[in-house]
């Protein structure tokens, strides 16, 4: 049977997020929980966590999460990041048996910096030094897969329930101000680590409940763009199309909301000129990073948190604010069950983002 | 000679209990082929001059008549074929080129027919057209490399100039002197009512349609027919014609007999002289004198017009388009061998070329892999014949497509393929007043409306099937396409996987 | 009021509205078997000189003269238009000098006349209409 990257793979999905305003770090434990409350989304072929806030003593350094097949992956792997960065601390992730989670592979974490002067001889920014090492690994080195490279930030994925997996990878032991989690329901047996989500570049990550229709449109006008999606998964290619337009094209998250889950063009004839001049642009210029098909989305980023409907909404999502946080998730149920009084409940409308960052980056 | 006495192809049968001999058949025949018998009262005719384009049997009142090959046979010869016998009769008596016209009729394949479309089930819900919106409005030009934003931080709208098109369907280049008057106001105003565009070909615009300029693509070709300022300006855009699929390498050739009164004054030419236009374009020997071409065209117009550059799709096409896509064109249009013509030589038109499916697909690949599909939008024509090819042609790569041969059948074409003799009974590639009034320009107007409707409401039915509520999220989705009963290598070049897999 | 109208410019002379409307008021169900070997008096006819034609019938004056010219008071102007009753006819053929569109001539036999009665007896929608290849024959309110 072929696995997730030789074949595409179409799932259905739960999703959670937390999110604290204020910049609080909350444990792990929490988006457990949410995201349990939903076993039946998932089923137990692969679950996720990305957490912000959780690295503060090495919070300047690039985070590596790396999946191994073999001692060899890791050794030419190992070279790799040897000749071309700076590893300031290496280490296996902690992990804690569970019996719901086999055939693990060898995961390592490393916090590392770009070296100078291959920086510098590359004339890249810092961040697509990056990029392109990350892609590099995982295009090109049979065995070895980063799955998760973003400052002061980690992505936790295995196959199997999102609880178990929780567990797993001890997510107690970690506290961060932002959480996002994920449930798997693909609609076949992939087997492998990577293809669970969260999926990650640098400091974003892209949970996904969906199956979009405009996939192979989206895919190969990205990879136009240096980009190579090996997963064949609707989240890679989201992941890849946000930091296109935020990353390389500097449009602001709502912009890059009004590319891919652009308003139709009959509201969008409905809004003043200077908005109707605008979104048509952003349609037309972009038109083939439109996104259709169900979906929700979550996208964490440094300092903030998106969350994202298809203009149709045929996907579910709830969002519940107390105080000074955000909850975000598939069900209203994976709310309530860590926050019972929530006090401001509502369902995002299809296309319009829902924006949450710290407070102290707003003022 | 006895040796060049072919039997009539195709005999007409008529029912003597049906004939009333109402006489319909002779008015409405220009090949002179009915006639009426004084003598007995009763309707003949000459098979020899029949070229089967039906206008008798359609408007027969009582049913009387029809047309099937008359049978008579050469000895079988599967490599000597009746046709190419008569073709060597033919030219041993005339020493001249065969003609033909429309588009390849030989039995090649027909990859179209071998791409089966996807639809959704369970794991992604599909989208009703008649409760949801279903999208299928369409831009064509450049898309900008990266954006741009003023000092308040606003977005500049940096797009160069666009075609916007309700739906992804055009009208191709069907030129004033091979189709008549009536044929293109039919074009025009339709266009125009539907919100896309028609394409002048290479004939000049009657200086009565420069009114529906706005939904007028007006072709620059190398014979230059009718090409003056105003005739430029007055479009939406400007089509440069390098070659036509229907016959690569070669220009065209109207007969003298068809340049009369107008057209001789659109095209700026003499009354009954013959308008040849040249193989090549003698400004264009290489690529670099295209650029020159695209931005002379751009600098007498202001730069407010995109430029279309025709090109016949030929065995090198992915380089060529590679090459047009870094000329400053903003649109590359590409005719499949079987697109159609007023007059080709035949041996041109069933030989030269390659199939626009296979073309298409080369393209759009070779100009993603180079990065610069965003660079210039791709409109493929040559033989779409229904919906579902639009369907496919854009789930390969092209963001629009051209229809010529599908719009004249609406108009009443019945592609008896002998649009060269300027006898069309059907009103459409004739200049003959008496014919031309055949096509009543309301008719034919609401027919290609009626036409593109139907085809809208087929598409987005489809679309609304795979879970798709635009068309630019279909644009080069080859993933919603699959290959039935091709090889290996059709499917990688089509970049399609096999039904199944 | 609907009339029949005819657009010279699409007029194609290929005379399909005089068979239509000679058969539609045949009272016969299959048109070969009403028409065959039959010299059609249609209500309907074609003018045609080099490349001019039209078809002629009766326009369904709002003031007829027919209807003035009949001595038997067998012409009148109903909802419908101008109706002829050939029971009431006498066959003194004013009505057919008194018509300056020359859309009134005799019916077979000569003995009663006959013109254009929009189809009425034949289900209302003309049948020279829906038989004209080229939409010249159109019927509308103007």
């Amino acid at each position: 049977m072929q696995k997730e990257g030789q074949i595409r793979i179409p799932a259905g999905c739960a999703i959670s997020s937390i999110f604290s305003k204020s910049g609080k770090r909350i444990d792990g434990s929490q988006i457990v929980r949410s995201i349990k409350i939903m076993h039946d989304r998932s089923n137990g072929l692969g679950g996720g966590f990305a957490g912000y806030g959780i690295y503060p003593e090495y919070k300047n350094a690039y985070a590596f999460h790396v999946f191994y097949d073999s001692t060899e992956a890791k050794n030419q792997c190992e070279d790799f990041l040897d000749r071309h960065f700076d590893i300031i601390n290496l280490s296996k992730i902690p992990i804690r048996k569970n019996p719901n989670i086999t055939d693990e592979p060898l995961i390592w974490r490393y916090f590392v910096n770009p070296l100078p002067t291959k920086l510098a001889d590359s004339q890249l920014d810092e961040q697509e030094y990056v990029v392109r090492s990350v892609v590099h690994v995982n295009d090109q080195m049979e065995g070895a897969y980063i799955f998760s490279s973003g400052k002061n930030m980690g992505v936790f994925k295995a196959c199997g329930y999102p609880e178990d997996v929780g567990d797993f990878y001890r997510l107690e032991e970690y506290e961060g101000y932002s959480w996002t989690a994920h449930g798997r329901y693909p609609t076949n047996t992939p087997g492998w680590w990577g293809g669970a989500h969260p999926f990650a570049l640098l400091d974003k990550t892209i949970v996904h409940n969906g199956e979009i229709s405009s996939y192979d449109a989206n895919r190969r006008y990205i990879e136009m763009y240096g980009y190579r999606c090996n997963l064949m998964t609707d989240t890679e290619v989201i992941t890849y199309i946000v930091d296109y337009l935020v990353r390389k094209q500097g449009l602001s998250l709502s912009e890059m909301s009004n590319v891919i889950a652009a308003p139709f063009w009959s509201t969008i004839s409905r809004k003043d000129p200077e908005e109707k001049e605008r979104l048509s642009y952003l349609r037309n210029a972009f038109a083939s990073l439109l996104i259709t098909g169900p979906f929700s989305i979550l996208l964490g980023f440094e300092g903030g948190l998106l969350a994202l409907n298809d203009r149709l909404k045929l996907r579910s999502m709830v969002v519940g604010e107390k105080g000074d946080m955000v909850y975000i998730a598939s069900e209203e149920a994976a709310i309530r069950v860590i926050e019972p009084d929530v006090e401001r409940i509502w369902s995002p409308r299809g296309g319009e983002p829902v924006i949450v960052t710290l407070d102290h980056l707003r003022r | 000679m006895a040796v060049d006495f072919f039997y009539p192809e195709y005999e007409i049968v008529r029912d003597p209990n049906r004939c009333i001999a109402c006489r319909v058949c002779e008015r409405q025949c220009s090949n002179k082929v009915h006639s009426y018998d004084e003598d007995t009262g009763k309707m003949v005719c000459d098979d020899s001059k029949c070229v089967n384009c039906h206008r008798c049997v359609a408007l027969c009142p009582t049913r009387a008549l029809k047309i099937v090959p008359s049978g008579d046979t050469f000895k079988t010869n599967s490599n000597w074929t009746a046709n190419y016998m008569k073709e060597i009769y033919r030219q041993a008596n005339s020493g001249g080129v065969l003609l033909s016209s429309m588009g390849n009729p030989e039995a090649f394949p027909v990859y179209w027919d071998k791409m089966l479309i996807n639809a959704s089930q369970v794991t992604n819900p599909s989208i009703d057209p008649l409760r949801e919106p279903m999208e299928t409005r369409t831009f064509l030009g450049k898309k900008p490399t990266g954006i741009e934003r003023d000092m308040n931080g606003r977005l500049v709208p940096n797009l160069e100039p666009q075609l916007e098109l309700s739906l992804p369907i055009l009208f191709g280049g069907m030129s004033y002197g091979a189709i008549s008057y009536n044929a293109h106001e039919c074009l025009a105003r339709a266009a125009e009512a539907v919100g896309t565009f028609y394409n002048t070909g290479e004939g000049g615009l009657h200086k009565d349609f420069y009114k529906y300029g706005k939904n007028t693509i007006v072709q620059v070709a190398s014979g230059r027919f009718g090409v003056h300022k105003d005739y430029l300006n007055a479009g939406a855009a400007i089509e440069i014609k390098i070659g036509q699929g229907a016959k690569p390498g070669i220009g065209g050739h109207l007969p003298g007999l068809k340049i009369v009164g107008d057209i001789s004054q659109t095209r700026m030419i003499p009354m009954g002289s013959d308008a040849i236009s040249p193989a090549p374009h003698h400004d264009i020997y290489s690529i670099e004198d295209l650029h020159q071409l695209v931005y002379s065209l751009k600098e007498a117009t202001d730069y407010k017009k995109p430029v279309i550059v025709k090109i016949a799709a030929v065995h090198n096409v992915a380089a060529i388009a590679s090459g047009v896509a870094r000329s400053g064109a903003d649109i590359i249009a590409i005719d499949g061998f079987r697109g159609g013509t007023g007059a080709a030589p035949t041996r041109i038109r069933d030989n030269v070329g390659i199939p626009i499916e296979l073309a298409l697909a080369a393209v759009d690949q070779r100009l993603r892999d180079e990065g610069i599909r965003g660079n210039i939008s791709i409109i493929c024509g040559g033989s779409i014949r229904n919906s579902t090819d639009v369907i496919k042609a854009i789930a390969l790569g092209a963001d629009a497509v051209y229809i010529a041969t599908a719009a004249l059948l609406a108009l009443g074409c019945h592609l008896c393929r002998s649009c060269h003799t300027g006898n069309c009974n059907w009103g459409i590639a004739t200049q003959k007043p008496e014919l031309v009034k055949r096509l009543n320009t309301d008719v034919g107007t609401e027919r290609l409306i009626n036409l593109l409707h139907a085809w809208e409401h087929e598409i987005t039915e489809i679309m609304g099937g795979m879970g798709i509520n635009s068309i630019e999220a279909l644009r080069g989705n080859r993933l919603m396409l699959r290959g039935i009963g091709l090889t290996d290598r059709e499917l990688a070049i089509l970049g399609i996987k096999h039904a199944g897999e | 009021m609907k009339r029949v109208y005819v657009q010279e410019k699409w007029c194609l002379a290929c005379h399909l509205c005089e068979y239509a409307c000679a058969f539609a008021n045949s009272g016969q169900k299959d048109m070969s078997k009403a028409l065959k070997g039959v010299k059609i008096n249609p209500r309907i006819k074609i003018e045609e000189r080099d490349n001019i034609s039209f078809a002629v019938n009766c326009r369904h004056c709002e003031e007829p003269l027919c209807q003035k010219s009949c001595i038997s008071g067998a012409i009148s102007v109903k909802d419908c238009g101008v109706h002829i009753d050939q029971n009431k006819c006498v066959g003194c053929y004013t009505c057919v000098l008194a018509c300056p569109y020359g859309a009134i001539m005799p019916a077979d036999g000569g003995k009663v006349m006959q013109k254009c009665e929009l189809c009425t007896a034949n289900g209302g929608q003309p049948a020279c209409v829906a038989a004209c290849p080229n939409r010249a024959i159109v019927f509308e309110e103007r």
